[in-house]
């Protein structure tokens, strides 16, 4: 081993994110003082972006398996069968640091490395989604970050040519100093052409694929898996670059090497590049591995071994091949014009060696460096739980008709068009629903199979009562795959959550999982992948709670599939569902109100399932016209959407219950949906819905939203003012 | 009808392409690699499709233009054959010098995604003949350098000629700066050559050709091409 000509200080150690009796670990599991080198791969391994140390003890806990589960989380991505022979391959990950960092290509990144987890397990990606949280509007950086990370999303997925299909927009203050991007990836492939990353058989040749590598984002990882501070702007030079181009070509290359059989393993270099896809590929298969860094195709001169293990350019592969097909493989890779080169080969030593200019740089046991990652088990205290609130308290400052009119043009349920229409949704030619609607369907190759997609999660709910707020985001998921017509099979879940060190922290995480987790068992919706994102505070703040549930499901014929838009005029319009008025955490409290308070509304996951099922039937059947889901804004919010996309409007009942009138209207209550049917198929309709709450709220017809005895609001001003915010504040002229 | 779909890399939409012309003309095209240099033997239509050749690094189509297929592509066109191109399509064929003008970024700088409206301005054109004049029809764009520019003799030469096939309008026709999103001059969306045989457009037809998917307005585009084809084999 080379002598470190830099000396290993506590300063140093604590430079790589190391804590002093993580150091030790490394000093009694290697015997000796690391090398510099080794030092950075133990500092990529152990952090807690890589290890997922303080959260590993708690997802062993989510449910993962279903009959249909080909793969759960270990692996790129998730795996599902879909039935016909055919496997959806889908992941959700945060690119939340980088992208407050430099936002542009802080997303594009989170986009291309999701692609990359999607298609290096030999799927085709057919579709994207995100969930993006910005701070409040009035933040001073919030414009910039919203136009950055958007244009940033769409120049890698538009490129690439994937279309973008559904996905979340919110501002809150509690994001100010650290936005959130997570982005999913949805593809196909055949269930018996997935590849995975284990390595098998000794001798064989690890081949680098792709971008050649460059100093850009080292340490990124590490940066990751810190708090933000005043000195933030500083870490610019570790947000990686996007090039969407090379990804194009990376995956047609990959695809069709993988076609020709020429693969034993394959793993992308994602976070802490070279150094964690090579460990895993050999962890994972009980295999050694020896690198020869002179052989790594390099965009700069000089880069110490050192730097190259830590480096995290994009659009990078590695492959263990056949030996046989190397030639055959390296054809295709020059074809595409992408660099191609053997670096080492698989050994039976179980040992991770590094070599540079013929001298060798680490040499660690392979196993360790995954396994034994320190696991914590952090402190964590009870979320203190809002109190209920009885709506009968709380007191309507204005009419329904001026809440739902300001509701509608607010931040929070305004339209997203100016974002959406950023991301090309409609390549590919298999978008049943485009971005707008309850869930993205995307027609699986020539149909009539269609996926459904969905990301979910409502972060104000968490922070009130994180284990009904987590039970919450995936029981949204479930109802908006059900409330297109799809089967709800799995989830992937990004975790994004303040700092783990902090017990207070650390207890929304640990009570949001535990709903999570009973959400998933009630309703048969298992866990498949997925990625934590914790220190995500600035100056000591921390994010609200947010764990994004992307939800997965399948329609066996898309052309049954619903849409919220109504359909005609003279329909009976029905709510299934109980509702309860609860105000507590809901958008009309926040907004119109002015409060943010209250118990959010619990989930009862046994209705959330019959409800759902119902419904969904209803749609196979083709019952029901228009289907819509009732979320934030509750009822009147749903039935305005449903007018706006349509252009019919509403004539509502004056009351449905005793409550108050605006907490019937605007409450938040669960398991809930709205349906349309035709006025001969009514009788027919409810008596299929014996046994679930369902009563008719009224009919469509108009052109205005109207509830009896209250102001009518046309759905032309309605429309007018849900599209007019957030272009306004784009531009710079809105006043806070 | 044999059809040629060229495939450059970063292009995106060839499957697309291919798809709709498979569905409408009922025949699937043959896909030719950038890197060869002649096309298929009886070649009837080539396609330059959509996406982003090269990255859209350095010019969008820049680096596609000088690619060894574009040779055999404009010796082709100098022969009278037909070409289409799109979005990505119609950037090549301009820096190719097979179209005259250039698209430049939209004028609100972003790229855009939605659904437009298209006044085909006559039906005297292998490109336009499955529509009638003046008819307004329903398509995607997806792109955020779809302005079209050219200096004022080369507009005049266009709208002279009969050279503009498609113009963005709005849902009854009206050509209007409202409806116009990327703010080409006079909202063009798509020219002819003077020969009237290569066809340039932003929006995509190929994805607006199955009633569940959008709509099947752009149908007419490749049904009116193979009628074209099927009346002059005739």
């Amino acid at each position: 081993m080379p002598k470190n000509d830099i000396a290993i200080t506590p300063e140093l150690i604590a430079e790589h994110g190391l804590k002093p009796d993580e150091y030790q670990r490394i000093l009694d599991l290697i015997g000796r003082e690391p090398t510099l080198t080794e030092l950075g791969i133990f500092s990529a391994m152990w952090n807690e972006h890589c290890s997922y140390k303080s959260s590993k003890v708690h997802l062993r806990k989510l449910p993962t398996k279903a009959p249909w589960v080909i793969q759960g989380p270990g692996e790129n991505a998730g795996v599902i069968d879909i039935g016909d022979g055919l496997a959806c391959v889908f992941k959700m990950e945060s690119h939340n640091h980088p992208s407050y960092i430099e936002p542009y290509q802080g997303a594009t990144t989170g986009v291309g490395g999701i692609l990359r987890d999607v298609f290096t397990m030999g799927a085709r990606p057919i579709a994207c989604l995100n969930a993006l949280s910005f701070g409040a509007p009035e933040h001073p950086k919030t414009r910039h970050l919203v136009a950055g990370v958007v244009a940033g999303v769409g120049g890698y997925g538009n490129s690439f040519g994937v279309p973008t299909v559904g996905g979340q927009v919110r501002f809150h203050t509690r994001y100010d100093g650290n936005n959130l991007v997570n982005a999913m990836a949805v593809g196909i492939c055949e269930t018996d052409k997935i590849f995975y990353a284990a390595a098998s058989g000794v001798g064989m040749p690890i081949v680098y694929l792709g971008s050649k590598t460059g100093r850009d984002g080292m340490g990124g990882a590490s940066m990751a898996s810190a708090e933000f501070t005043e000195g933030t702007d500083a870490k610019r030079p570790t947000v990686q670059v996007g090039d969407p181009f090379a990804e194009k070509l990376l995956l047609e290359a990959c695809l069709e090497i993988m076609a020709k059989d020429c693969v034993i393993a394959i793993q992308d270099m994602g976070a802490a590049g070279l150094t964690c896809s090579a460990v895993e590929m050999g962890a994972k298969g009980d295999l050694g591995i020896d690198l020869d860094l002179d052989k790594v195709p390099c965009r700069e001169t000089g880069m110490t071994a050192y730097e190259m293990m830590l480096s995290e350019s994009q659009e990078r592969m590695l492959m263990v091949l056949k030996p046989e097909k190397e030639k055959e493989a390296e054809a295709i890779f020059r074809k595409w014009g992408l660099d191609f080169a053997v670096i080492g080969e698989t050994t039976p030593t179980m040992r991770f060696v590094v070599r540079r200019d013929g001298q060798v740089m680490a040499d660690l046991p392979i196993k360790e460096l995954g396994d034994q990652a320190p696991e914590y088990d952090r402190p964590h205290v009870a979320p203190k739980k809002a109190r209920r609130l009885d709506p009968k308290t709380i007191k309507a400052p204005m009419s329904l008709a001026d809440a739902l009119e300001k509701l509608i043009g607010m931040p929070e349920l305004g339209s997203k068009r100016w974002v959406f229409e950023q991301y090309d949704y409609v390549i590919g030619g298999n978008t049943v629903q485009r971005p707008g609607g309850d869930a993205g369907v995307v027609r699986v190759l020539d149909g009539p199979k269609a996926l459904a997609m969905t990301a979910d999660v409502t972060p104000r709910y968490c922070e009130a009562d994180p284990y009904e707020g987590g039970k919450q985001a995936v029981a949204e998921a479930w109802r908006n795959l059900s409330a297109v017509g799809a089967r709800p099979l799995a989830i992937t879940d990004n975790l994004n959550f303040g700092n783990p060190e902090k017990p207070e922290a650390m207890g929304q995480f640990v009570d949001c999982l535990k709903g999570l987790s009973e959400a998933c068992v009630a309703l048969d919706f298992p866990v498949v992948s997925g990625n934590v994102s914790l220190y995500n505070e600035t100056n000591g703040r921390g994010i609200l709670p947010t764990p994004t549930i992307g939800g997965v499901g399948v329609i066996d014929d898309f052309s049954t599939s619903a849409t919220l838009a109504f359909k005609a005029e003279g329909e009976a319009i029905l709510l299934v569902g109980n509702t309860h008025g609860w105000l507590g955490q809901s958008v009309y409290l926040r907004d119109i109100c002015g409060r943010e308070t209250g118990a959010p509304p619990p989930v009862d996951l046994a209705v959330e399932k019959k409800n759902g099922d119902a419904v969904r039937a209803l749609i196979r059947d083709r019952l029901v016209t228009a289907v819509h889901d009732l979320s934030d804004g509750g009822l009147l919010v749903a039935v305005a959407e449903m007018a706006m996309a349509s252009d019919i409007g509403a004539r509502l009942e004056r009351a449905i219950t005793d409550l108050p009138k605006h907490a019937i209207w605007f409450g938040e209550d669960q398991a809930r949906y709205l349906v349309t049917v035709p006025e001969k198929d009514v009788a027919k309709v409810m008596k299929r819905l014996a046994g679930v709450s369902v009563r008719r709220i009224g009919t469509t017809g108009g052109d205005a939203v109207a509830v009896a005895d209250e102001r009518a609001v046309s759905v032309a001003a309605l429309k007018e003012r849900f599209e007019a915010w957030l272009p306004a504040y784009m531009a710079g002229s809105v006043e806070h | 009808m044999k059809s040629a779909v060229l495939v450059f890399p970063g292009i995106n939409r060839e499957t697309d392409m291919a798809r709709a012309l498979t569905l409408v003309t009922g025949n699937a095209p043959t896909m030719v690699w950038h890197a060869d240099t002649s096309l298929p033997a009886g070649t009837d239509l080539v396609v330059v499709p959509g996406g982003f050749s090269y990255g859209d690094y350095l010019r969008c189509g820049a680096i596609a233009a000088r690619a060894p297929i574009m040779d055999a592509v404009r010796a082709y066109a100098g022969r009278g054959g037909l070409v289409l191109g799109v979005c990505n399509g119609f950037q090549i064929l301009c820096e190719s010098g097979l179209l005259p003008g250039v698209l430049m970024r939209n004028a609100r700088l972003k790229f855009i995604c939605r659904d437009v409206f298209l006044k085909v301005e006559h039906s005297d054109s292998p490109f336009t003949r499955g529509y009638n004049a003046g008819q307004v029809i329903r398509v995607p764009v997806a792109h955020g350098e779809g302005n079209y520019v050219a200096d004022d003799d080369t507009i005049a030469r266009l709208e002279g000629g009969g050279r503009v096939l498609y113009r963005y309008c709005s849902p009854d026709g009206a050509i209007d700066p409202a409806w116009n999103h990327n703010g080409a001059i006079n909202s063009i969306a798509g020219i002819v050559n003077e020969r009237g045989n290569v066809l340039g457009m932003m929006p995509h037809p190929e994805n607006h050709v199955e009633a569940a998917i959008g709509c099947t307005d752009g149908r007419g585009l490749f049904a009116g091409l193979a009628a074209h084809l099927e009346a002059a084999a005739a």
